[in-house]
């Protein structure tokens, strides 16, 4: 198990430089600092004194450690555009984002665990045949194709429910604004949510179904069914137990699937969110408020995918910790 | 090269053989099962005249969408043709430019499967380099490519594209990148999904080293490289197509996602995906066909590559025989 947890860390650990690495890269490839800081104004000597006097003309690895050394203190830099400090601005939007995909894993798993489990017990069934095959419809549909239907069918045609921006919000523990205690900021969720859900429901269908009637199919059940357990039992007690171990990985898995669409969904329903500021600093060719961008999703894909592994190889006793 | 070269005929003869025999068999089964479903067939049809359609799309469309001076402002969001108000020149509309919607689409149709078919091509391409020469040599070579492909699908292609486009088109600017797009995009897109490849080639190595064949041609002394190509590959066909065929309709949705992030095709020259995107805004002023029209296309299209390739899936998965 020790052995499994270190590897597992030093997975991370090496990601992690890789992502900082091309975050660094990135930095120093596009834009130009000084710049920004001095304008145009300058002549070319000053310039160049300003230049060394910031370390611009060291070799690329003694400013590559300069900047590890700043985002270990949490300085990732301060926006051009915001004048702020890049993590900070990030973070205020962090909440807005994760609102949105909490919404949307709720969503998920009310509806794809019934529904898998379903499908798995009664395959050729009509309900069955339906849902399947709204599922593939599901899959083929890009994600801002269904944001821009919904829009169209709720916001425009009907004007039931707000097209965009978050609505009103209440600030809770001090600085997390939520939109979970209003009824406005609960209709603006409401469409962001399905849209971000709308990718990865067919998704779990899909796989629920598969995993359970491997399930379902294994002796043990046969075993139950002979001792005359109720069917009810065996499908919710028996079968969806083992079931879900596997899901719950790929589920973890997922997150970073989840975070990339977030940037779809937030540019189609103008979500004060990360990705929605991730985009306008990519017009704005807001160079540290990309590379923030970058190491902190990165260190919130690296943190869920080491978490799952362990969660995984505690739970599932049938993984050779010491192997992998 | 090696030795092998010297004799091919002993080659094809002895070992090959295997190969083309169960290539024979596959193929009878394919085209039976083709002939019995009537579905299938329709979708297959249906991809036939998508392609056709994004081929001929100079001959077919009734204006160049390129060509400024056929565009006139005045015409611009007229709705299509049954809607009132439709012009009969305009048979399914035209967008905000004064664009005829029905040319647009064409032209947009083949800039999506363009890309999307370069960047699966791409695809396979360096996954199945990667994949045969992980699971040929095994070992430390094996587990050092699975990982880094763990790890690259850990992080969500979509995000990786999205930055990496990012990136390219903060670099370059508007212009530049707009000019160079569909290249950018078949590269970006091309080279974040090899683990999807690398993958299943792997597996299928894996199963196919232990098998009598390719003792055999190592026994004759054919180099490693021409086992991997010419002998273990062929056999690894079946999966790969299916993963072609998916893979082909995921390109084409991460393309148009990028597009209508602004990441992708510019509005001079767009996919169905930046079709969409540049109808978005319409849809508020009940202008509904500029997006909505070309999503319908791309969805069709979408469904239709995802039907044939789960198709396939069933028809080449041992396990559906057994059922």
């Amino acid at each position: 198990m020790v052995a499994f947890l270190i590897r597992r860390l030093i997975q991370a650990f090496i990601v992690m430089f890789v992502v900082s690495l091309i975050g660094f890269a990135i930095q120093s490839s596009l834009g130009d600092p000084l710049r920004e800081l001095v304008g145009q104004s300058v002549s070319e000597q000053q310039r160049e004194t300003l230049r060394d006097e910031m370390g611009l003309n060291d070799p690329f690895f003694t400013q590559y450690l300069r900047f590890g050394e700043k985002v270990l203190k949490g300085d990732l830099g301060t926006s051009y555009f915001f004048k702020q400090p890049a993590l900070e601005v990030i973070l205020n939007k962090l909440p807005a984002t994760l609102e949105l995909v909490f919404g949307a894993v709720m969503i998920i798993s009310i509806f794809s665990i019934p529904l898998g489990v379903y499908t798995a017990i009664r395959p050729y069934n009509w309900v069955s045949r339906l849902v399947m095959g709204f599922s593939l419809i599901g899959i083929s549909v890009p994600v801002f194709l269904t944001g821009i239907l919904l829009t169209y069918l709720f916001a425009v045609e009907l004007s039931w429910l707000p097209s965009f921006g978050r609505g009103e919000t209440v600030v809770l523990f001090g600085s997390w604004e939520t939109g979970y205690f209003t009824r406005d900021g609960l209709l603006h969720l409401l469409l962001p949510c399905i849209t971000l859900a709308s990718i990865m429901l067919p998704l779990f269908i899909r796989l629920i179904r598969a995993e359970m009637m491997e399930v379902l199919s294994l002796d043990y059940v046969k075993f139950a069914k002979s001792k005359g357990l109720s069917p009810l039992r065996i499908w919710l007690v028996h079968g969806l137990k083992n079931t879900m171990l596997p899901i719950i990985t790929v589920g973890g898995m997922q997150i970073g699937t989840m975070v990339a669409y977030t940037i779809v969904t937030e540019t189609i329903f103008q979500w004060p969110g990360m990705g929605f500021l991730f985009l306008e600093a990519v017009n704005r060719v807001d160079t540290p408020l990309i590379v923030a961008y970058l190491i902190v999703v990165g260190a919130i894909f690296v943190i869920t995918n080491t978490l799952v592994d362990l969660i995984y190889g505690l739970v599932n006793p049938t993984v050779k910790l010491a192997r992998q | 090269m090696n030795n092998a070269e010297l004799n091919p005929i002993k080659d094809r003869s002895m070992v090959e053989s295997a190969v083309v025999g169960n290539k024979g068999v596959l193929r009878a089964q394919l085209i039976d099962g083709f002939k019995r479903d009537k579905f299938i067939i329709f979708c297959f049809s249906l991809l036939l005249v998508y392609l056709l359609a994004s081929l001929f799309a100079p001959v077919i469309a009734p204006f160049n969408p390129y060509d400024l001076s056929q565009v006139d402002i005045l015409d611009a969001e007229l709705p299509p043709l049954w809607e009132e108000g439709g012009d009969p020149r305009f048979l399914l509309g035209t967008d905000a430019q004064g664009r005829d919607m029905f040319s647009t689409i064409l032209y947009g149709t083949r800039i999506s499967l363009l890309i999307g078919v370069g960047a699966v091509l791409l695809q396979t391409l360096l996954g199945v380099a990667i994949g045969l020469t992980a699971g040929y040599f095994g070992g430390k070579v094996d587990s050092l490519l699975m990982r880094i492909a763990d790890i690259q699908l850990s992080f969500s292609t979509l995000m990786v594209a999205i930055i990496a486009a990012a990136v390219f088109r903060a670099a370059f600017g508007e212009e530049l990148y707009g000019e160079l797009a569909v290249v950018i995009l078949i590269l970006v897109i091309g080279t974040v999904e090899w683990p999807q490849f690398a993958r299943t080639v792997r597996a299928s190595v894996l199963a196919e080293k232990q098998k009598e064949y390719v003792e055999a041609a190592r026994v004759m002394g054919f180099g490693s490289s021409r086992i991997m190509w010419r002998h273990i590959l062929p056999n690894t066909l079946s999966p790969l197509l299916v993963i072609f065929t998916l893979q082909i309709a995921n390109a084409i949705i991460a393309e148009a996602s990028l597009s209508f992030l602004g990441l992708g095709m510019p509005v001079s020259e767009p996919s169905l995906g930046a079709l969409i995107s540049s109808g978005f805004e319409y849809i508020f002023s009940e202008s509904w066909w500029i997006a909505v029209i070309p999503g319908v296309v791309l969805v069709l299209l979408i469904l239709v590559i995802n039907l044939l390739g789960d198709w396939l899936r069933d028809m080449l998965n041992p396990k559906f025989y057994r059922m």
